[in-house]
């Protein structure tokens, strides 16, 4: 065990300080310190994006980093992006399009995919099926997931075009 | 006062039966708010891990574990010594045999659990893992199950009388000491005449590798003893939280009565959440020895390496037929590669499953099936992965066979398969393997099938492209798969179904609510299927109650009635029918009290779809929601107050779901690179549930064959090494890899199931492995191919092209 290293940053908008070992993953601190369960653990060896998170506007895979490598750093996780009385298109269209199954890989899915349509407001399918390459679901074969991105996109750019 | 609202309307209103109702799990799971097990935090709760062995065959001279004691953090390591007086160190399996809970003397695979480290957190596990010393000695190791049975190495000195001799094993005589057993089914001497003396005949062998369900939320639980009240309680990923209720009572002396065990949400199980693993048995002794509960999660290796490998199946076909194709026998061999324990996940009676519905969709009149179960130094296993048992191999088998009797009578395999279907009129079907179809019309699925994605011109383009090739202008070649599969699912009627002596059924218990809503309650568990949705769907049509105004709860055994759980798509044809069944009883309760309000006689009403009416006079009526109330605040002379029904369904016999499907898929022979182009897969599953249910089981079940069929292996080196432990290696596609799937239908529903549903959520699975398999074989059967084992990846696709001089 080595020396204990300070650590402030910001998870879904509030403020987080604590100590930690240098070692302590960052889907560790999320899950076990601060009890945010969405973001998952499927493999630890950053394959299968289940732990994905958004840090400072990029989508991560949070078991590849250390929670003091995090250091002032802005944290969004599935917690942080939508709630009951205010969902994320993207969550309304997961469900709309029967886009998970047994749940486990949505939250990383569907974190993944709020960088993914920010990036490419307007992805073909193909675009949708590259960037989301680093989630890996087992139960749906994508096809659903394709499909729920794709409403969600038209809805957030229908969305956008009428406030314009 | 008259209605306003129509009967059509009234039918929607209820999301019942054919409904593409959206699922109720999707808020929760959409806002990060799943249940899964390692979302469970219970205050002082310890972690758990394994010192696991890193060789596949040794001895074990040592164990000493006062190093890892003395790490921060660490509270208990447990050993076989401490389990031993206990009679915890050894654990049955699920298929007669036992297995270490720990490392008793040996060990037998890598990754095998030698020591269970307890420690507050799971940094704290991890440094008391390393610290643990243990000196080995190697042993041979035996990782082919045909040299095993052959070789002077003895696995299992535990399984060898003192004189040498071999007492039977759980399924009879053994013929080896690292023999499990034989099981045959068919006429051996009838099939090996109509062999010798047909027309023509073709042998083929084939190797269904291991691979493994990989579910994307590993295996764990967490165990607390609750020593002021002796409750156990046992949180985990169980496929079948009663049965492992039975088993934890049967190995630990709690009684029943005081085990709770539960099953959170499941981030998918696909067969490897239901067997019993030692990380179970050692929470819940470590949490008797700390009085603290203890938790264990499986890492991702831990998972690959020693949970439930699926398949491993040598197999030997021959079959025979007519000049002109139809088949007259069929003979398989297999030798089944068990690994270390027998811990395969099959009715008692069924030590190779449902193999012996290896004859396929196919009139053959003479069959003979012959399985060997042999002992590795390989992880145990042998679990249904997307199927049910051992389905996926047989049909594997036959599909690949007609495919090679195709070559050998140079006839169109689509039409081979025409000629020999068992026809419509022939159900219910006696296979020759024992099995009775309970129903199917294949002939009208196949010729939808083929008309659907143009077969004729799919095989004058394929022709086109050989000519093309031939000539030099392309480096592409093109593949048609065919498959036509008949699952076998719904295990099963209680007369030859059991697990460890448990009965096949299962059970739903319904609870109407005085206002006209409910809870249900059922043996079973999703692990994603759907079944918050989907049996609320059957209940609303049966007892006329909106779906969404009826709770499903599963997987609380303090709660939940006893069942035997969700796996080999058991749970639309055994718990759909227990809920409709129950359904059935609160209508007939209903009914009474319909009578009664409205003051006829019982037979004098009937019902329509959400009330009763009187015969013929449709205005006079009583609702559900009427009904229920009612049933709660009326004294009804020679009724019980309340409403409520539990039903026990014990299943006639099992369901045959089958289907149709084709893959057209372009290769490159200089890079062994597969381009699936077209995905044509046509289901019947008998009455339909839920098409957007069903559907969705489609694209997954058919991903996960184009994984198994392209690439996904659990592969072991000489030593016994797992070489495919990460997800580095052990293939799960993308969404870059996976296609677009075309679904289809037709509609036979099962004779004997209340509502006519057979189960689809392996069925893709089933069919989709041969199919895959089948195009890219098809590519290169105008080049030479008979027969080339799986996985097809990019790498052996290029083999193939290379051995048959593609690349001069
Ligand atoms: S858990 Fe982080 S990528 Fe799998
Ligand atoms: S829904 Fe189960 S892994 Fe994606």
């Amino acid at each position: 065990m080595s020396k204990k290293m300070h650590v402030k940053l910001k998870v879904n908008g509030k403020e987080e300080e604590f100590l930690a070992e240098p070692r302590e993953l960052l889907i560790y601190t999320l899950r076990e310190r601060l009890n945010i369960t969405g973001p998952h653990i499927g493999c630890e060896t950053s394959h299968c994006g289940a732990c994905t998170v958004t840090i400072d506007g990029k989508s991560v895979k949070s078991c590849t980093m250390f929670a003091v490598q995090a250091e002032g750093s802005e944290i969004t996780t599935i917690e942080g992006i939508g709630n009951p009385d205010d969902l994320h298109p993207l969550q309304t269209a997961f469900k709309e399009h029967h886009g998970l199954q047994c749940g486990y890989c949505t939250p990383g899915m569907i974190t993944r995919a709020t960088k993914l349509l920010e990036e490419t407001p307007n992805p073909t399918e193909e675009e949708i099926r590259f960037g989301m390459a680093g989630n890996l679901c087992r139960c749906t074969g994508y096809q659903n997931i394709v499909k729920s991105i794709q409403a969600a996109a038209a809805e957030m750019n229908a969305a956008k075009e009428a406030a314009e | 006062m008259k209605d306003e609202v129509t009967r059509e309307e009234r039918v929607d209103n209820l999301k019942g039966l054919g409904c593409s109702r959206k699922r109720v799990e999707d808020a929760r799971f959409t806002q990060g708010k799943g249940n899964y097990v390692d979302d469970i935090k219970l205050d002082g709760m310890l972690f758990g891990d394994f010192v696991r062995s890193p060789y596949a065959h040794a001895r074990i001279k040592s164990v000493n574990s006062e190093p890892a004691l003395k790490v921060p953090g660490v509270l208990a390591v447990l050993t076989a010594d401490d389990l031993r007086p206990l009679g915890l160190h050894w654990m049955p399996t699920l298929a007669g045999d036992k297995q270490m809970v720990l490392a008793d003397g040996k060990v037998l695979f890598q990754g095998q659990e030698v020591a269970f480290v307890v420690a507050e957190d799971r940094y704290a596990a991890a440094d008391g893992i390393e610290a643990v010393e243990v000196e080995y000695e190697e042993l041979p190791v035996l990782v082919n199950p045909h040299e095993a049975l052959k070789s002077d190495v003895v696995l299992r000195e535990d399984l060898v009388a003192e004189d040498g001799s071999l007492p039977d094993g759980a399924h009879g005589p053994r013929k080896h000491h690292n023999h499990i057993f034989t099981w045959e089914a068919g006429d051996r001497e009838p099939t090996e005449e109509v062999l010798a003396n047909a027309d023509v005949v073709v042998e083929q062998e084939m190797y269904y590798h291991r691979t493994h369900p990989c579910p994307l939320e590993t295996c764990g639980c967490v165990a607390s003893m609750d020593k002021v009240n002796g409750k156990l309680t046992l949180w985990g990923t169980f496929q079948a939280p009663h049965a492992i209720r039975t088993v934890v009572s049967l190995i630990s002396g709690i009684e029943e009565h005081n085990i709770r065990v539960v099953s959170p949400d499941i981030g998918g199980g696909f067969g490897n959440k239901v067997g019993a693993y030692p990380g179970y048995v050692c929470s819940v002794v470590a949490s008797i020895v700390t009085g603290k509960p203890v938790k264990w999660i499986e890492d991702r290796m831990d998972n690959l390496m020693t949970t439930a490998f699926a398949r491993d199946y040598h197999m030997t076909g021959k079959i025979s037929a007519t000049k002109e194709g139809k088949i007259t026998a069929l003979k398989c061999n297999v030798v089944a590669d068990h690994g270390g324990f027998d811990a395969c996940a099959d009715p008692t009676k069924f030590p190779a499953g449902f193999m012996n519905i290896c004859t396929g969709s196919y009139d053959i009149p003479t069959a003979f099936l012959e399985v060997d179960g042999v002992y590795t130094n390989k992880a145990p296993g042998g679990v249904s992965y997307r199927c049910s048992f051992r389905v996926t191999e047989a049909v594997y088998l036959i599909e690949r066979m007609i495919e090679v009797l195709a070559i050998e009578l140079n006839m169109d395999a689509a039409e081979l398969r025409r000629i020999n279907f068992i026809k419509k009129e022939q159900f219910p079907y006696k296979a020759a393997l024992g099995w009775e179809y309970d129903s199917g019309d294949y002939h009208t699925a196949w010729d939808k099938a083929l008309k659907t994605v143009d077969y004729a011109g799919l095989r004058a383009e394929q022709a086109q492209r050989v000519a093309d090739f031939k000539a030099g202008k392309t480096r592409s070649i093109m593949g048609i798969g065919l498959s036509f599969f008949t699952e076998i699912v719904g295990a099963g009627p209680v007369k030859n179904c059991d697990i460890l002596g448990l009965g096949m059924f299962d059970s739903c218990e319904i609870r109407i609510h005085p206002t006209g809503s409910a809870i249900a309650r059922l043996g079973t568990i999703s692990q994603g299927q759907g079944h918050a949705t989907t049996f609320a769907q059957i209940l609303a049509s049966e007892i006329g109650l909106p779906a969404d105004s009826i709770t499903i709860e599963e997987g609380d055994t303090d709660t939940a009635p006893y069942g035997l759980g969700t796996y080999g798509s058991r749970s639309t044809p055994v718990a759909g029918a227990a809920t409709a069944m129950a359904g059935r009883k609160i209508r007939a309760k209903a009914q009474m009290i319909a009578a009664y309000l409205l003051e006829v006689h019982d037979n004098d009403v009937e019902f329509d779809v959400d009330r009763f009416v009187v015969k013929g006079a449709p205005e006079k009526f009583k609702t559900m929601k009427e009904i229920a109330f009612a049933a709660y605040n009326q004294a009804i002379p020679g009724l019980e107050p309340g409403l409520e029904a539990v039903s026990y369904y014990d299943p006639p016999n099992m369901t045959y779901p089958f289907g149709a499907y084709v893959c057209v898929m372009d290769i490159d022979v200089d890079t062994g690179v597969t381009d699936i182009r077209r995905f044509y897969a046509l289901d019947d599953c008998g009455t339909r549930i839920n098409p957007m249910i069903i559907e969705g089981q489609v694209h997954g079940g058919l991903t996960e064959a184009l994984a198994v069929a392209l690439g996904q292996e659990i592969a072991y080196d000489k030593q016994g090494n797992v070489k495919t432990g990460t997800l580095m290696d052990f293939f799960l596609p993308t969404a870059w890899e996976v296609p677009n799937y075309e679904t289809d239908f037709t509609v036979t529903p099962s004779p004997h199931h209340p509502i006519g549903a057979k189960g689809v959520g392996e069925s893709p699975h089933v069919g989709g492995v041969p199919c895959f398999s089948n195009a890219v074989q098809d590519a290169f059967r105008p080049f030479g191919n008979k027969h080339t084992n799986m996985p097809h990846d990019h790498w052996r696709i290029w083999q193939m092209a290379s051995k048959l001089g593609m690349h001069d």
